[in-house]
């Protein structure tokens, strides 16, 4: 008897399986990348030693030798490059800080206001919103800077604003606090009051139906005040104000700050405040109207319902691409670069860069630090994600 | 019966959107006190006291905007250095853009789609003939391009670069193979943290070092690779997305099917991801569009940098005001267009994603 | 399919390795392009300005124009490349541009440490200060606490810092990229001075609102030497800037102007001038280039004086030679002999 033919279908050859072709595919790959990045260095290298420029990081305890405008930290031409990197970093996080709060504030306002019952403010947070996003910000930044900022007046033509701040087109000074000795007692006594004040509340919360009357409010700010006033009586207020003087040129003491740094954080503030507008739209009228029904019903007056109903679940659905537009605003303050704020970029990627010449270093490092706060965001918005979900439990 | 007047219903309206309650009315008489404030000054500036006609700055002489300034100007402000004789070149060439766009605007010619493609695909390098120059046309250098030109010379080659290498990236991330997704999760993320002035910061000055010596490339073309590579990053998220909102059925649908991996991403997957994130992927094409006037910053003219160049003008100082208005009223149109479009294509029928849903 | 994707990966790694393309010197390059790439300001008056259609003119416009009609034979074949003072040492270090006529300063750093050779010096200059009549200023000494406006990224934000720490003053520094912005920014009001290379003060008073409310500040307060350059690792690109550098100011020194030289190689007895002109021999042998490079240098762009004349000498600018002069007028433009 003849043996049927076997059609049972025969094991394929070894380069027509799926998991080799697999493997082999992703070695081809890896080997493909890393052969890219290692032409792309040895080109690198041979080019930089062909033309005797230094490389390593020798140039970072190097006398920097230029000036900057605007330090939070101490810094003068004999400190080196790496101070100035520090400063340039400072600079960049202040603008990106405050930007990120005068932003989300004016953002939630308008936000909310899209929503308005009264049509009249409603159109206006549209107009404001699809005029400011449509527009770029760099264009904006220039706006502020050259169009508003710098036709201020002169020094001695100053815009005097109650005897105490100067406005021209050189900054807003200011009256800088000094914090004289005793300050240390003072703070304490604050940090004292803070706890105090946060314990009351926490208790008063857990007091089912008590009314949140004005006589909690005012036991609240009592508890917060009364030590750091105690101490002001006893040691007298601790703390001194520089006001700004004109001397010759310019007006010296007080704080300054420069035209570049207002019109950047009014740029930014505004640019990014109209797209969480938007976010913040979408997230309140993600909330089903069957809660905003619910909680009228049970006697809650609009605004009550918007904050203890609406917004708390709205928050889940803001979150997220809200920290995507505070990264957003980080990675824009870069654009201080194009008027002359002493930020990360325009310090380090502009000035060092030019002085010492060494692009792969300087740019690289600058690369690192904007991936490290991208991460660092990304891993604080995914850390409040996971703990907004137990929570729902 | 008396028919009720119709006056009323203005003021009922009135009523209940504007006066519904003492807060109400409140805000109300703020918008009108801002409406006031804002809207007389801004029409007087603009129009009523303004300067239309002439041809150098003694012709300012109103309070109000000169846009003189602008129309003396304009030629700079929409083709850069490019040399006045070979202008109808640039406008040629983008008019020819309006061949491949004309079937997505008139659905009946939507039937020849090979044709359409080979107009899709044909159109780089004619453009790049017309506004360049050789092979009979005098060459124009790129350093000579400049104003709105550039703009949508360098936001058409990011957008069209970018709707690939997203799709590319995407699919890599959600690749099974671990190198491969490994690959495109770094590179996406890399290209997303960084700040676009640092990533044209490196094509302009770190990208000539990469290269070997001897091989330059112009520097049009290092901002543009510099561009490209950004936008898709953000195109690859947006996408990525679309592709995760595809219901599973449709994946195991295809695969049931017989389909190797590209035919099954080819002709179900991708085009039912794509549809799905179209304001996604509009939002992407309009940040980049805005996002082009940062080539300013690394020396080439682009819209901005030709008005920024112009307001700098010894010769006409003083004109800030006038030339950032202009420039703010052309990229709002672009966007605000974009995201109009953007809008309506979300209502088509077939771009509906709940539909999808309920066909799966 | 997964055939295809292999072959796909191989082309793209294989594509790694082709592009090597050989270092070419300079000069063949150059030739074999057809045009000189020349690297200069983005608007400079007296220095590199572009005219608004396309053309340029200034003192280091010519010399590129020297430069290439040494090697070219055509002052006109030079593509100009307008750089900030961010990225003009970098488009020279890729090869962007053959030579960078920036009116940038030589200093130790600069030619040791970037990789570059300065071939000479073109403008003898120092750095000044510029003031508003109305502040009633005399001298630099009293600019303590002001604010002073710069160019971002130059010798000339190193020396300020210097020279004022060094007198225990203070003042506000305010720096832009590009020089017509500062020049905006000083005009504005933005600040109280403006500095920098005297020559520029000059020709940016020109240009704001009203010129003669502003007055140059006598001190010079450091050593500018502007000059062009080139990449280190080509010696003979060197050299044949070098001497185009010293044919300039020698024919002023030899009296060969644009008008006269054609008579002067046909006449001329003056053995210098012969040697020059390459009338029996070729002088430009060594350098690679052909008997007539000295000839159409001088001939299409001019000599050292008539150069200077044209971009900085007359009206608006009116900068005096100085120490731009030829040695035997007090100044320090030498040329070593042809021999």
């Amino acid at each position: 008897m003849k043996q049927a033919p076997s059609t049972f279908p025969r094991r394929p050859p070894w380069w027509r399986r799926p998991q080799v072709q697999a493997w082999l595919l992703q070695a081809l790959l890896l080997a493909a990348v890393l052969g890219a990045i290692v032409w792309m260095f040895g080109n690198a290298l041979d080019n930089l030693a062909r033309q005797g420029i230094a490389s390593g990081f020798g140039f970072w305890n190097e006398r920097a030798g230029f000036a900057i405008a605007t330090s939070l930290i101490e810094y003068s031409e004999t400190s080196t490059y790496g101070r100035a990197f520090l400063v340039g970093l400072l600079n960049t996080l202040l603008v990106s800080a405050l930007g990120v709060v005068f932003a989300t504030v004016l953002g939630f306002l308008i936000g909310i206001a899209r929503l308005s019952p009264n049509w009249l403010i409603r159109q206006w947070a549209a107009a404001y919103i699809e005029l400011v996003r449509n527009v770029p910000l760099l264009l904006q930044i220039f706006f502020w800077y050259f169009a508003v900022l710098r036709p201020l007046p002169q020094p001695r033509h100053s815009i005097e604003l109650l005897g105490l701040a100067y406005l021209n087109n050189r900054g807003l000074y200011l009256p800088k606090p000094i914090l004289e000795p005793g300050f240390g007692w003072l703070s304490a006594a604050l940090l004292l009051g803070l706890v105090g004040c946060l314990l009351w509340l926490r208790r008063a919360r857990r007091e089912a139906g008590s009314d949140r009357g004005l006589r909690y409010w005012l036991i609240a700010g009592l508890l917060l005040l009364a030590p750091a006033a105690a101490v002001s009586l006893a040691v007298g207020l601790p703390l001194g104000w520089e006001l700004p003087e004109f001397r010759r040129f310019n007006f010296r003491g007080g704080l300054v700050l420069s035209p570049e740094f207002v019109a950047l954080l009014t740029a930014l503030s505004t640019y990014t405040a109209a797209f969480i507008a938007e976010i913040v739209r979408a997230g309140i009228q993600s909330v089903s109207q069957g809660q905003r029904e619910a909680a009228y019903s049970l006697g809650l007056s609009p605004g009550q319902t918007l904050r203890h109903v609406v917004l708390p679940q709205a928050m889940r659905v803001i979150v997220p691409p809200l920290t995507n537009q505070y990264l957003n605003l980080t990675k824009n303050s870069s654009l201080a670069a194009a008027i002359a704020y002493p930020d990360l970029v325009s310090v380090f990627a502009g000035t060092v860069l030019n002085q010492t010449g060494q692009a792969v270093e300087v740019i690289g490092v600058t690369m690192a630090v904007y991936l490290t706060i991208s991460l660092v965001i990304a891993a604080l918005m995914n850390w409040y994600n996971r703990r907004v979900a137990l929570v729902e439990r | 019966m008396r028919v009720p007047e119709r006056t009323a219903a203005v003021l009922a309206w009135a009523r209940r959107n504007l006066f519904s309650s003492p807060l109400n009315a409140l805000l109300t008489l703020l918008g009108l006190w801002l409406l006031w404030l804002v809207v007389p000054p801004l029409l007087q500036w603009l129009w009523l006291q303004a300067d239309f006609v002439g041809s150098s700055r003694e012709d300012c002489r109103g309070d109000g905007a000169c846009w003189v300034f602008v129309r003396v100007h304009l030629d700079q402000f929409l083709y850069g250095f490019y040399p006045p004789a070979e202008r109808w070149r640039v406008n040629l060439g983008i008019a020819l853009l309006l061949v491949p766009a004309l079937p997505l605007l008139i659905p009946p010619l939507r039937r020849f789609r090979r044709v359409w493609l080979l107009a899709l695909l044909a159109y780089p390098p004619v453009a790049w003939w017309l506004f360049h120059g050789g092979l009979g046309l005098s060459v124009v250098d790129t350093g000579l391009w400049g104003g709105l030109f550039l703009t949508l010379v360098i936001a058409a080659t990011g957008m069209a670069a970018a709707l690939p290498l997203g799709l590319l990236l995407a699919l890599g991330r959600r690749s099974r193979l671990p190198v491969v997704r490994a690959t495109a999760t770094v590179f996406i993320e890399f290209w997303r943290g960084v700040p676009l002035i640092t990533v044209l910061f490196m094509a302009s000055v770190m990208l000539p070092l990469f290269l070997p010596s001897g091989l330059s490339l112009d520097k049009l073309l290092r901002a543009l690779i510099g561009v490209a590579l950004f936008a898709g990053a953000y195109m690859a998220e947006v996408i990525r997305g679309g592709l995760q909102g595809v219901p599973a059925g449709q994946y195991e649908a295809a695969q049931a099917l017989g389909l190797s991996y590209w035919q099954q991403m080819r002709l179900v997957i991708v085009p039912q991801a794509l549809r799905m994130v179209v304001p996604g992927i509009v939002n992407v094409f309009i940040a980049l569009f805005k996002e082009t006037s940062l080539v300013l910053i690394i020396g080439l003219f682009d819209l901005l940098g030709v008005v920024q160049a112009a307001v700098t003008n010894p010769d006409w100082l003083g004109f800030v005001l006038e030339g950032y208005v202009f420039a703010a009223a052309v990229f709002w149109a672009f966007c605000y267009g974009m995201s109009r479009i953007s809008r309506r294509l979300e209502r088509r029928p077939d771009m509906k994603a709940q539909e999808q849903q309920e066909m799966a | 399919m997964r055939v295809r994707l292999f072959a796909l990966l191989l082309l793209l790694s294989c594509g790694a390795v082709v592009g090597l393309a050989q270092a070419a010197s300079t000069l063949e390059a150059v030739k074999q392009r057809g045009h000189l790439r020349c690297g200069v300001s983005q608007g400079l008056p007296g220095f590199s300005t572009p005219d608004g259609s396309g053309g340029w003119t200034g003192l280091d416009v010519d010399f590129c124009r020297a430069v290439a009609a040494a090697v070219l034979g055509d002052a006109d074949k030079v593509r100009f490349a307008a750089l900030s003072a961010k990225e003009r040492f970098t488009a020279l270090q890729s090869g962007e541009v053959d030579l960078l006529a920036r009116n940038t300063t030589w200093t130790l750093s600069r030619d040791a440490e970037l990789g570059f050779h300065f071939v000479g010096v073109l403008f003898y200059d120092g750095q000044g200060f510029m003031v508003p009549k109305e502040l009633g200023v005399t001298s630099v000494a009293e600019l303590d606490g002001a604010t002073i406006c710069s160019n971002a990224g130059t010798t000339t934000e190193l020396n300020l810092a210097d020279w004022f720490r060094a007198r225990g003053m203070d003042y506000q520094p305010v720096v832009f990229e590009k020089s017509d912005e500062v020049a905006a920014a000083y005009d504005a009001g933005r600040c109280d001075a403006y500095t920098t290379d005297r020559a520029s003060l000059y020709a940016q008073r020109n240009k704001l609102k009203n010129p003669d409310a502003h007055v140059i500040l006598p001190e010079l307060i450091s050593k500018e030497p502007l000059g062009p350059l080139v990449r280190r690792g080509d010696d003979q690109w060197f050299s044949i800037v070098k001497w185009t550098l010293y044919v300039l100011i020698g024919a002023e020194e030899l009296g060969l102007t644009s008008a006269n030289v054609e008579e002067q190689r046909q006449r001329s007895r003056h053995p210098e001038v012969q040697r020059l002109l390459s009338v029996n021999g070729n002088s430009g042998q060594g350098l690679g280039l052909g008997p007539d490079w000295a000839y159409n240098i001088i001939r299409q762009v001019g000599n050292y004086g008539e150069l200077y004349q044209r971009n900085l000498g007359r009206a608006p600018l009116g900068i005096e030679r100085g120490l731009n002069a030829l040695y035997t007028d007090g100044g320090l433009m030498y040329a070593p002999p042809f021999r």
